[in-house]
């Protein structure tokens, strides 16, 4: 095991030697990654959703003026679950600003759509909204395009 | 509904513009190894440093501000997989604005996606 290790460093410059005994650099990246999406797709759509609660509650918004501006902010930073979602996305922001560090964005963005699933279910069994047939299929092709995109390399730029 | 369009895609653009420049940003700072608090408290004031971060977190809030407008118009399981157009957006952006190579399959992934926010939004009314 040891002298395969020098025969990597020995290689370095060269064409890699794959080596089956040393741990694949991309397995503890890929874990790390997939723990923060996780974390960005319960987030994001718990946000999305109080938000959603947050804006009902506050009424429908009129503005004309400059004035108007200002009272369709008081009325909306005064409804109290709006802050439960602003939480909410802060925690998911915080996470995928984490998870972009060391991921590609092509590749961290399409995989928080499974986020689009989780707010359809919220929205129907939490807030009784009609989720038409085409609605749902939508969704499950959007889905189907996670999948798709979810064996891809987490990097494809340079680590420097 | 023109209202909604012009919500839409300011949620769209000023959305992906926002996440493009907070990911150079983050590319800047490079990979996060240290998650105890005083080593990611370094980490935030390093990010603040950094002038695509401000960019992006102003665009992000103009995005933040469409959504919330959007959420007041319509329903929530119509207004979020509508904003999945980011997808292409975001394909584009990360390929052409990041350097990224956006590999066949990961277009076939945004394709589907993208079919499946045609029918969501045709699924309006």
């Amino acid at each position: 095991m040891n002298s395969s290790k020098l025969t990597l460093q020995d290689n370095e410059g060269l064409t890699p030697v794959p080596d089956r005994s040393l741990v694949p650099p991309h397995h503890h990246l890929h874990f790390k990654t997939y723990l923060f999406i996780l974390l960005v797709v319960i987030f994001s759509p718990l946000g999305n959703v109080l938000l959603s609660t947050g804006m009902k509650q506050a009424g429908p918004l009129t503005i004309h003026s400059l004035s108007d501006v200002y009272y369709a902010l008081a009325q909306v930073f005064t409804t109290p679950v709006i802050w439960l979602g602003i939480a909410s996305l802060i925690a998911y922001f915080i996470s995928y600003m984490l998870v972009l560090s060391w991921a590609d964005y092509s590749y961290v963005q399409p995989a928080t759509a499974m986020g689009y699933v989780i707010v359809a279910l919220l929205g129907h069994f939490a807030l009784h909204e009609a989720v038409t047939p085409l609605r749902w299929i939508g969704i499950a092709i959007i889905f189907l395009g996670v999948v798709t995109v979810g064996n891809t390399p987490p990097r494809t730029t340079g680590h420097h | 509904m023109l209202k909604e369009l012009i919500l839409i895609f300011l949620i769209v653009v000023a959305g992906t513009g926002g996440e493009l420049c907070v990911t150079r940003a983050m590319k800047k700072i490079g990979e996060v190894k240290d998650f105890r608090p005083a080593a990611l408290l370094t980490t935030i004031i390093r990010v603040l440093g950094v002038g695509w971060m401000w960019l992006g977190v102003g665009l992000m809030a103009v995005a933040f501000f469409s959504l919330l407008g959007m959420l007041s118009l319509e329903n929530v399981s119509f207004v979020v997989p509508v904003t999945a157009l980011n997808y292409v957006a975001g394909a584009l952006g990360g390929k052409f604005f990041l350097g990224e190579r956006v590999m066949g399959r990961r277009w076939a992934g945004v394709f589907l996606v993208c079919i499946g926010v045609t029918c969501v939004f045709f699924s309006r009314r």
